[in-house]
């Protein structure tokens, strides 16, 4: 016997069964609608925060390496940390001069404070302040103007960048460069604006900052206070080298003994990674158990549908048994019309969550469906179909021709 | 004449619970080619359980079948479906057609389990109403067609795949007197041109038409006698 002749055939009966009782076949597949919308949902919104997230995480820079005090998502008590010395711009000075393996070096120290412009004023402005290396170390595009110089920077000059948050928050459509702006109580002069950054992980804005030389920022706001040294490795892939390049060189600085431990921190982009890898991993497997659910308790759904199906039919099954079905040609028939009803159901969810992630995109995280979620979903529907059907076609397939054909 | 049908010593026993009970107690039938039997007895007589196996619907408990040269007492449930699908043509009582399906898809019907591409069968299907005398009526569903038209189809049905033996259990028993008698004279029509045509029936009347009558009373053979048919 020929298997597509089944095949097709089974397709034909499927379709006429579903449409025979459109009410019932659509009241089955509601339960796999309702699933596959969820489970696509969640992928989609979960893909959503990966992108948000790997497009903050940009900002920090994979080959950059942060010396600070603290050790991010570190293990050790807070007194540890707190009880540290401070990191200053002496270490600072000492890393630069005897680093090899980094192309640029910067420090940076910072804290909130007001900033006015005319009678217009913001509050909590990130003020930064660092050297004119600062650009090329986190990699900073300029929008407008330029980045200060380095003879700005060693001499202090009350010269200022600003993110895009204060050029709009003070300036407008105006021209910001040359503007005078006060940071505290103290006067800057505008020289560049830096482009968009967007914010990290929608917590905070990084465009609401103004950068400072570092010298003049011990100047004003005191030296009290622990510089974060931020370096560019010459080589993402030598990340590791550079790395222990760092320590050994901040251990020399900071005078720790043979066997000493490290008393500062060398950050990277990669414990940010981790540590959201772990966190949404749960969220992710929690989610999608969840959702999965849902399209268990619509499987049980069509299952029960599919035994009322082939129990209507036992007469039917006995009339094609009579002329020459098989096992394989009824189990294959009832196979194919529970597949069917899922992948309708997998498909109208798919219609429903796909716009929705559309609304999600436009008003809540950049995302989008991924083709590969779609193939997911019909694949899903599928498996499910199989597996509600299977026992009802089983059932079916082993039925008794005598007995069901007296069946009325 | 060569042997269509060799049953030796057939017996079917029905076990419920503790009670066994013997629907048939060894059965002996030899049908040749082109033969027009009636099988006839009371309800209960095993006449139905006889039916059933020589249509390889079910399977005797022991004793030996041979149809057509195939040995199918020891067949399982697949290659049995195929014996059934190629060997027999059964015609229903209650005409068993698909009710959802025109008449030209129920013809067809055995021969998607066949296998055969979807020209070849439109064709034979085709021709194969047009035997009865349906040509007109195709595409038409059970419920549109008329007791004796839905026999017809049922007949077209048995019919389309060449089968060694139609197998017909009461086919007029849902038909008046006067389309029952169309449906035997189509009966008879097909005889004529070779088919071998078995009869299972409780009427004298429909009986009548065979050539050959074998009585069945409690699970053994009571009489098998030979007659001239009255068409």
């Amino acid at each position: 016997m020929n298997i597509f002749v089944e095949i097709k055939e089974s397709f034909i009966i499927a379709y006429n069964a579903i449409t025979g009782n459109k009410m019932r076949s659509i009241l089955a597949a509601l339960g796999i609608v309702i699933g596959i919308t969820a489970v696509t949902l969640m992928q989609t919104a979960i893909e959503g925060i990966n992108r948000a997230f790997e497009s903050s995480i940009g900002a920090i820079g994979a080959d950059v390496l942060y010396v600070q005090k603290f050790e991010w998502f570190g293990k050790e008590d807070f007194e540890v940390y707190r009880n540290r010395k401070d990191i200053n711009l002496q270490h600072y000075e000492f890393l630069k001069k005897y680093i090899q393996s980094a192309s640029s070096v910067s420090p940076t120290v910072g804290s909130p404070r007001t900033v006015q412009y005319g009678s217009l004023s913001l509050e909590s402005v990130f003020v930064i302040g660092t050297t004119e290396e600062y650009q090329k170390t986190v990699g900073l595009n300029v929008d407008e103007g330029r980045f200060f110089t380095s003879k700005e920077s060693e001499g202090g000059y009350p010269v200022c960048m600003i993110g895009t948050d204060v050029k709009n928050g003070f300036f407008n459509n105006m021209n910001p460069i040359g503007k005078i702006i006060k940071v505290g109580s103290y006067s800057f002069r505008v020289v560049g604006v830096i482009e968009k950054q967007g914010s990290m992980l929608g917590l905070f804005s990084l465009d609401n900052r103004v950068i400072i030389p570092i010298t003049k920022f011990y100047k004003l706001f005191g030296t009290r206070r622990s510089v974060s040294i931020n370096i560019k490795a010459n080589d993402l892939n030598n990340l590791e080298e550079t790395k222990e390049e760092v320590k050994s060189i901040m251990r020399k600085a900071r005078k720790i003994p043979a066997g000493g431990r490290d008393d500062f921190g060398v950050n990277e982009q990669a414990a940010f990674k981790d540590t959201y890898n772990q966190l949404t991993s749960l969220i992710k497997v929690i989610g999608l158990l969840i959702t999965g659910l849902s399209l268990i308790v619509g499987s049980v759904g069509i299952a029960n549908i599919m035994f009322v199906s082939v129990k209507e039919r036992t007469k039917e099954i006995g009339i094609r048994k009579a002329i020459g079905a098989r096992r394989r040609t009824i189990m294959i028939q009832f196979l194919i019309e529970s597949v069917v009803i899922c992948l309708g159901g997998g498909m109208i969810g798919l219609m429903i969550s796909f716009p929705i992630s559309l609304i999600i995109d436009a008003f809540a995280l950049p995302t989008a469906m991924p083709l590969w979620v779609v193939v997911l979903g019909l694949f899903i529907s599928m498996f499910f179909g199989v597996l509600s059907g299977f026992f009802p076609a089983y059932n079916a397939a082993k039925l008794d021709p005598v007995e069901s054909l007296r069946y009325e | 004449m060569s042997t269509i049908i060799d049953i030796k010593n057939i017996t079917k026993l029905y076990e419920m619970g503790t009670e066994k009970l013997y629907a048939l107690k060894g059965v002996d039938v030899v049908i040749e080619r082109n033969e027009y039997v009636a099988i006839m007895g009371p309800s209960g007589s095993g006449k139905s359980t006889l039916m059933n196996i020589i249509g390889c619907l079910d399977t005797p408990t022991s004793g030996d079948y041979v149809l057509n040269g195939k040995d199918v007492h020891e067949m399982d449930d697949d290659e049995l479906a195929e014996i059934r699908n190629k060997e027999i043509g059964f015609v229903f009582q209650t005409f068993n057609l698909l009710p959802r399906s025109n008449a030209l898809h129920n013809v067809e019907l055995p021969l998607i389990y066949s296998g055969l591409s979807k020209t070849a069968r439109i064709k034979r299907a085709e021709e194969s109403l047009a035997n009865v005398g349906l040509a007109d009526r195709m595409k038409h569903k059970p419920n549109e067609l008329s007791g004796g038209q839905r026999q017809r189809v049922a007949v077209a049905r048995a019919l389309v795949n060449n089968p060694s033996i139609i197998l017909a259990d009461e086919p007029t028993g849902n038909l008046d007197t006067k389309t029952g008698e169309e449906i035997m004279a189509l009966f008879a029509e097909l005889n004529k041109k070779g088919n071998t045509i078995i009869l299972v029936t409780h009427e004298e009347d429909i009986a009548k038409h065979a050539n050959r009558i074998i009585k069945i009373r409690d699970g053994m053979i009571e009489s098998d006698t030979y007659q001239t048919a009255r068409h």
